[in-house]
């Protein structure tokens, strides 16, 4: 392994920047060099926002090429779709089945069919692990703490990462704020579980 | 030593403090303001000034002020901000400085949350003054830290000009505990030479000339700018120049594209180091300029290499090989350098993805903008009116349902604009829309115009009590200044009645009949006239309820979903439902004719 590259796709608020600077922040302390792309600005505000996370030696930018990437996070499922052209050949997918209808959706202006993405997800011939992250992050007592049960359910796949899951929980507790300690924490478990079982 | 990861932002605030800055100035604009949010957590343990000022133009002459007084000086601003710091910089150059200056200005190449593409690099040619390109986070850190250096050799500004991809990148980068020292600035000395009197911009002209000159010597010798010969030391018959963060995405094609070609980065583009390019080209046959935004290093290399009559293709943008417009990637550099090599590009396994939702960015749930945007549209009921707009949040306003916005353009604009239209078409009402920073940034000279020149104009300024767009900073408006510290409050409505404005109203937005009632008032008085609508951005409120339909009682007009498009309403088997991002703002409960939605704890 001498690179991981990572995309985070999400919607605006989703804690996508979280996700990105715990996964930064754990391939650091394992030492490898880091870069990480962020959305901040206008697409914060229910956007789609895509994070790259880039892990290696002697890296030059921040921008994931296309096909390129080993893992796509996916925090909302349309979002998870949109970002598969950045996936390699054989990468692995973690899908949230979360699904955050737009507003111009029940305007008419556009359409979100959840069964035509899911089933697009399942026939794409790669590793896809759906995760019901928004239904175990308020069993742990935050919807808000979805992106965490995601990075849980990452930290199974350790053969694919730079580091063990203990060390990406580690840098998790590292980063959250101490009052949101505990339900990160459960989150985190939850996503765990959710790819044994 | 440790390490940290740094977004390029900080990274360049810490460059900031490595180079002993003693004053910091600027206004946000994304990406550039974390610059000054991260200088400003660090000035109270380490002593220097940090100021949000109102607008570019008041940041840099504050900054002139310090400068010329012996501090070591940075203001920040993005690309668009320049133009309002236009006035003094285009005069600085002539004046030039004492402690070195630094303006950190940054680019927004795409553009992701700006209204044009304008190449900072261009604007520091314009003004003559020396410009330094990062391509990484840790480079912006280390020329943030020598641009003081280099400004006060020259006794120039210098410009340092990162791109969204760097100020928004993080990097992993050792970090000492940050030393800090400052030399005490020798005070501001009088003289003649701080009074650009026709006479002496006449003299200084031919010195600023020398001073671009004496630039580029120094570039020449920069670490900033670097050749990667090919790994066998031969030199062919191609090759590539790269500027910025182009660089990055020229490596990775060429890996990607299996070839080596030898590469020299720019790290200063103006004025470019032309020796060093000079020598770099002896033998090339056919060269690639590879730079975002326009050709400022590639239109330099050709006057260069004709005045050398040296015998090299330059290829780029000139001959449509590399795009002028949108920000690069590897994939876009890996196809500009496979035309250039006339080899194939690299396979693009094309995904066929089904139906994706249209999802552009909206208004926040409970977002006060948007009670302020539907009241007037209610109040307006019956006339013809055009609603101009203006750079904030609220431009989200122009999506559907609300459909609020007619005009944008730039910072303060809404004012000048509808009173424009006022004078062509008296018969409409015209209705400015602007943010409560936006109006202390360039809005009081359109209402002092619009007051003096008597036009029948009603503005509207959507007092959130922040700096919401841009992360939440404080302005005049707010009591607070950038490292915390309670200010004096400028109050909008008494500034607008000290502007002449006689009808004035502050009302809460998401009170629809008060509010509606001061709409129409300012609508139908002879005269400009000002609604001040007041109510803290949902960013800064503790939510301690939330709202619910009550299904029993829901007549199913969906007046909710359909007229304020609110994310926190969603149709759920035909009927709306209000999800876990409500807020707690309670506009919709307001507008349903049925009384149908009820106020519970969240």
């Amino acid at each position: 392994m001498n690179k991981v590259d990572i995309v985070i796709a999400g919607v605006g608020g989703q804690g996508n920047l979280l996700a990105s600077r715990v996964l930064a922040w754990a391939a650091a302390n394992a030492g490898w060099e880091i870069r990480t792309s962020e959305a901040i600005g206008m697409a914060q505000r229910e956007g789609m926002v895509s994070s790259h996370v880039r892990m290696g030696k002697n890296l030059r930018g921040a921008i994931i090429p296309d096909h390129e990437a080993d893992i796509v996070i996916g925090l909302e499922l349309a979002e998870t779709v949109r970002a598969m052209p950045k996936l390699r050949p054989g990468g692995l997918v973690l899908c949230s089945t979360t699904s955050i209808v737009p507003v111009a959706v029940t305007l008419g202006e556009t359409t979100y069919d959840t069964a035509c993405l899911k089933s697009y997800l399942e026939q794409c011939g790669e590793r896809v692990v759906f995760v019901d992250a928004t239904a175990l992050a308020r069993q742990a007592g935050n919807e808000r703490a979805a992106n965490t049960v995601m990075l849980g359910a990452l930290s199974r796949f350790e053969d694919l990462l730079p580091f063990s899951g203990s060390e990406l929980r580690d840098a998790l507790m590292t980063i959250i704020r101490p009052q949101f300690k505990d339900v990160n924490s459960r989150a985190f478990e939850l996503g765990q579980q959710a790819v044994e079982n | 030593m440790a390490k940290k990861i740094l977004m390029g932002n900080e990274a360049i605030a810490y460059g900031a403090v490595e180079g002993g800055v003693q004053v910091v100035t600027g206004y946000p604009g994304t990406p550039s303001s974390e610059i000054l949010g991260t200088l400003a957590k660090l000035a109270p343990q380490k002593g220097f000034y940090v100021e949000w000022s109102i607008n570019e133009k008041v940041a840099l002459e504050v900054g002139v002020g310090a400068a010329l007084a012996g501090a070591r000086t940075m203001v920040t601003m993005k690309q668009v901000g320049l133009n309002v710091a236009a006035d003094p910089l285009m005069s600085l150059a002539y004046v030039g400085v004492k402690g070195g200056l630094v303006l950190a200005v940054a680019d927004d190449p795409g553009p992701h949350s700006s209204q044009n593409e304008q190449d900072t690099r261009l604007f520091g040619r314009l003004a003559k003054v020396p410009v330094l390109d990062p391509a990484t986070p840790a480079e912006a850190r280390e020329m943030a830290r020598e641009a003081f250096e280099i400004s006060e050799r020259l006794q120039l500004p210098v410009i340092l000009r990162p791109t969204t991809r760097t100020c928004h990148a993080c990097q992993d980068m050792e970090i000492e505990a940050i030393t800090y020292t400052s030399r005490k600035p020798e005070g501001f000395v009088k003289g003649p030479q701080w009074v650009i009197l026709p006479s002496l911009a006449a003299k200084k002209h031919p010195w600023l000339n020398q001073q671009q000159e004496k630039a580029r010597r120094i570039f020449e010798e920069s670490a900033f700018n670097r050749v990667d010969p090919v790994s066998d030391g031969t030199t062919g018959r191609r090759a590539i120049i790269a500027g910025g963060v182009s660089y990055n995405y020229v490596r990775e094609a060429l890996d990607l594209l299996g070839i080596d070609l030898p590469v020299l980065k720019i790290g200063t583009p103006y004025p470019l180091p032309k020796r060093l390019i000079k020598d770099f080209l002896a033998g090339v046959e056919e060269v690639l300029v590879v730079e975002e935004q326009e050709p400022v290093i590639e239109d330099q290399i050709i006057v260069m290499l004709h005045r050398y009559s040296a015998p090299v293709t330059v290829r780029g943008k000139g001959d449509g090989l590399v795009p002028r417009e949108g920000e690069f990637n590897v994939n876009k550099v890996a196809d500009s350098i496979a035309r250039f090599l006339d080899v194939p590009p690299p396979a693009a396994n094309t995904v066929s993805l089904p139906d994706l939702p249209r999802r552009g960015p909206v208004l926040c749930a409970g977002c006060p903008h948007r009670a302020s945007f539907y009241v007037f549209k209610e109040a307006v009921q019956g006339m013809d009116a055009v609603f101009t707009g203006d750079i904030g949040c609220y431009t989200l306003g122009i999506a559907a349902p609300l459909e609020a916005v007619d005009t944008a353009l730039c910072m303060g604009a809404s004012i000048g604009m509808a009173a424009g239209l006022h004078q062509v078409e008296p018969g409409r009402k015209h209705v400015a829309f602007l943010g409560d920073s936006t109006f202390f940034h360039m809005g009081v000279p359109g209402l002092i115009n619009a007051v003096y020149n008597g036009a029948d104009i009603t503005v509207v300024v959507l007092d959130n009590h922040t700096t919401a767009m841009t992360g939440h900073q404080p302005h005049p408006g707010t009591g607070r200044r950038a490292t915390g510290d309670v200010a004096e409050v400028v109050n909008i409505a008494e500034l607008a009645r000290a502007c002449g404005v006689k009808l004035v109203r502050e009302v809460d937005p998401l009170v629809p009949t008060a509010a509606i009632r001061a709409a129409r008032e300012a609508l139908e008085y002879p005269g400009p006239a000002v609604v001040v609508m007041r109510r803290a951005c949902v960013a800064l409120r503790k939510n301690k309820f939330r709202y619910r339909v009550k299904a029993a009682e829901c007549s199913e007009c969906n007046a909710c979903l359909l007229t304020l498009g609110c994310p926190a309403i969603e149709e759920r088997d035909g009927k709306p439902y209000i999800s876990d991002k409500c807020t707690g703002c309670g506009f919709c409960s307001r507008i349903c004719p049925s009384k149908a939605i009820e106020r519970v704890p969240s």
